[in-house]
């Protein structure tokens, strides 16, 4: 008996340690590559600035995090607030939850179509939201480009019916990176929402038609709350990325319309200020947790009310 | 059912209309981008009519050349070594008895896509030159490395949903007629496990091929990759042969996705 036990502990031991040894390589490389250079750049964000890029080693400063708030006068130290952080953060959320609404607004109808398709047939819909978001990101934004630019479609388009006569200047402006963002994360509201969809009891419609419930009731009162947990999710999908969105807003935006991903960018290029660099990425990994947490308490909210 | 011309339960007003403009805004952009890469004419603005001039341009041109091979040398590489760091993961991290700290290891595994690349993408570059000075080294083993860790949690993905799908009792009847562990693993579990790994190496390529922002910052001077060639080119005067390096570029992929498409097709 007690025989048995102990072989069945060593055995035990034994599975515990092969497991560690097979995850071994992926958590060596995830260290080296991604988790462990996250370590390095928060002690980059507490260092001195360099004269030509880089940190002084080993000489410590908050500079880097005060900057990310403050200004510090070069002449007479007067301390202000950093306007033009504040402005980039501002446009970042503000362009974010822009995208993600109107991406609500169109993938909520796309996923409830494919949803309520004949079940041979979805895959093939599914299939075809997913082909743009296979697609390298900068063609997708190249794309765009070529839709939006002053001979671009849509302007030779609303010339050609007579709305305008010159061309309306939507490259560089907010308006073409809110797009840009929109036409790039859309899948990405999609194919959560169809998730959930796909599992809606359609009995529970019925249902509500038959206490005759028009069908915007339906939607509000049944529909829509049985697939919060997509809505949810998607969101969340979409919101992330753009708000660290980087190759959109350069593209689309020009200079002068940064994000927080360009402005990140400028630190470690022309500003020459990489603790200021590695201060900012930290407050947006942190923007982006926050919003990461919130969605993991309403997911677990959602699957324990649902059963 | 309902019959669709009576009353549809399933009908939501004006929900198909929206449906539909919603697939042609996804597509629109995509389709006129490939007709202005047949474009006789030298402007991405005006149609001068049906050329193949452009794709010849790309072809003939040795840096598109050159890029275009080292993108495809790093998704190569960096595909094989995720997927096969990854499946071994997947193999510890499902269908056994929970070990102590298997949370943190599935935690570690999928952390590369809750950080944003951007801030990835500026932390190696910090650690890689702190690394390229120290070292001496610059060659394009720093774009393998970063290519492989955020390739790792898409690979373990279909791997990881192969394995849990798996009939546990084939290996246990393996086991009972003397097997060795590592026997059951080569002629049993591994060529059921053949489709997921397959999707998984797919899946990772096609993610290592996409890499813009990762790749801009970790490079040394002369590792441009496809992409970021194309992003330097996107800034500067563009013509239609953008358009066709992105034309094939698109085809590539779908062709990659479809077939992982219909591979996951087949296996249900």
């Amino acid at each position: 008996m007690a025989s048995a036990q102990e072989s069945a502990a060593l055995a035990k031991t034994k599975e515990t340690r092969d497991s560690w040894l097979l995850s071994a390589p992926a958590l060596v490389i995830i260290f080296f590559a991604a988790l462990g250079p996250l370590i390095v750049m928060f002690a980059y964000s507490l260092m001195v600035k360099g004269d030509y890029g880089d940190v002084k080693f080993g000489e410590f400063s908050g500079d880097g995090w005060f900057g990310v708030f403050f200004n510090r006068d070069i002449f007479d130290d007067t301390v202000t607030l950093a306007d033009a952080h504040l402005t980039i953060f501002w446009r970042s959320v503000k362009l974010s939850l822009f995208t993600t609404v109107i991406a609500l607004i169109f993938g909520f109808p796309t996923a409830y179509f494919i949803a309520t398709r004949p079940e041979r047939s979805r895959d093939i819909w599914l299939f075809l939201v997913t082909i743009p978001f296979w697609t390298n990101l900068l063609i997708r934004t190249f794309a765009m480009m070529e839709v939006i630019r002053n001979e671009g479609i849509i302007n030779l388009l609303l010339i050609w019916i007579g709305i305008i006569d010159t061309p309306i200047q939507i490259m560089y402006t907010d308006t073409a990176i809110m797009m840009g963002m929109l036409y790039v994360y859309l899948p990405l509201m999609v194919l959560p929402l169809y998730a959930s969809m796909e599992k809606i009891d359609f009995r529970l419609v019925e249902a509500g038609y038959d206490l005759y419930a028009t069908r915007f009731q339906v939607l509000w009162r049944v529909i829509i709350p049985l697939v919060k947990p997509g809505i949810i999710a998607g969101s969340i999908l979409v919101f992330i990325p753009s708000l660290g969105a980087y190759v959109t807003p350069r593209l689309l935006g020009g200079g002068k319309n940064m994000m927080l991903g360009n402005l990140i960018e400028l630190q470690f290029g022309q500003g020459r200020n990489w603790p200021l660099g590695a201060a900012l990425s930290i407050t947006l990994m942190a923007i982006v947790m926050v919003a990461m947490l919130v969605y993991v308490k309403q997911a677990s909210k959602g699957t324990s009310s649902h059963g | 059912m309902a019959n669709a011309s009576t009353f549809s339960v399933r009908r939501q007003t004006g929900f198909t209309t929206i449906a539909a403009t919603c697939f042609v805004l996804l597509y629109a952009p995509i389709v006129t981008l490939i007709i202005y890469s047949f474009n006789a004419g030298t402007s991405i603005a005006v149609w001068r009519g049906f050329s193949l001039r452009w794709y010849e341009a790309a072809w003939n041109n040795e840096q598109i050349r050159e890029v275009a091979l080292r993108s495809l040398l790093i998704a190569s590489v960096a595909a094989t070594i995720a997927t096969i760091a990854a499946t071994m993961a997947a193999l510890a991290t499902t269908r056994r008895t929970g070990f102590k700290g298997m949370t943190a290891v599935y935690a570690a595994i999928n952390a590369p896509l809750m950080v944003p690349e951007i801030v990835t993408a500026v932390a190696l570059l910090i650690t890689f030159a702190t690394i390229k000075v120290a070292t001496g080294y610059t060659g394009l083993g720093f774009l393998f490395a970063a290519h492989s860790a955020f390739c790792i949690p898409f690979a373990y993905l279909p791997v990881r949903a192969r394995l849990e799908s798996m009939d546990l009792s084939l290996e246990r009847a393996a086991a009972d007629l003397y097997a060795t562990p590592w026997n059951t693993f080569r002629r049993v579990t591994f060529p059921l496990l053949w489709p997921g790994i397959i999707a998984g190496y797919m899946l990772a390529f096609v993610i290592s091929l996409d890499d813009v922002v990762i790749t801009e910052f970790v490079k040394s001077a002369g590792q441009d990759t496809l992409p970021t060639y194309m992003l330097g080119q996107l800034r500067r005067q563009i013509t239609p042969e953008v358009n066709a390096i992105s034309t094939a570029f698109f085809l590539l992929s779908v062709g990659i996705v479809t077939l992982f498409f219909f591979l996951n097709r087949r296996k249900r």
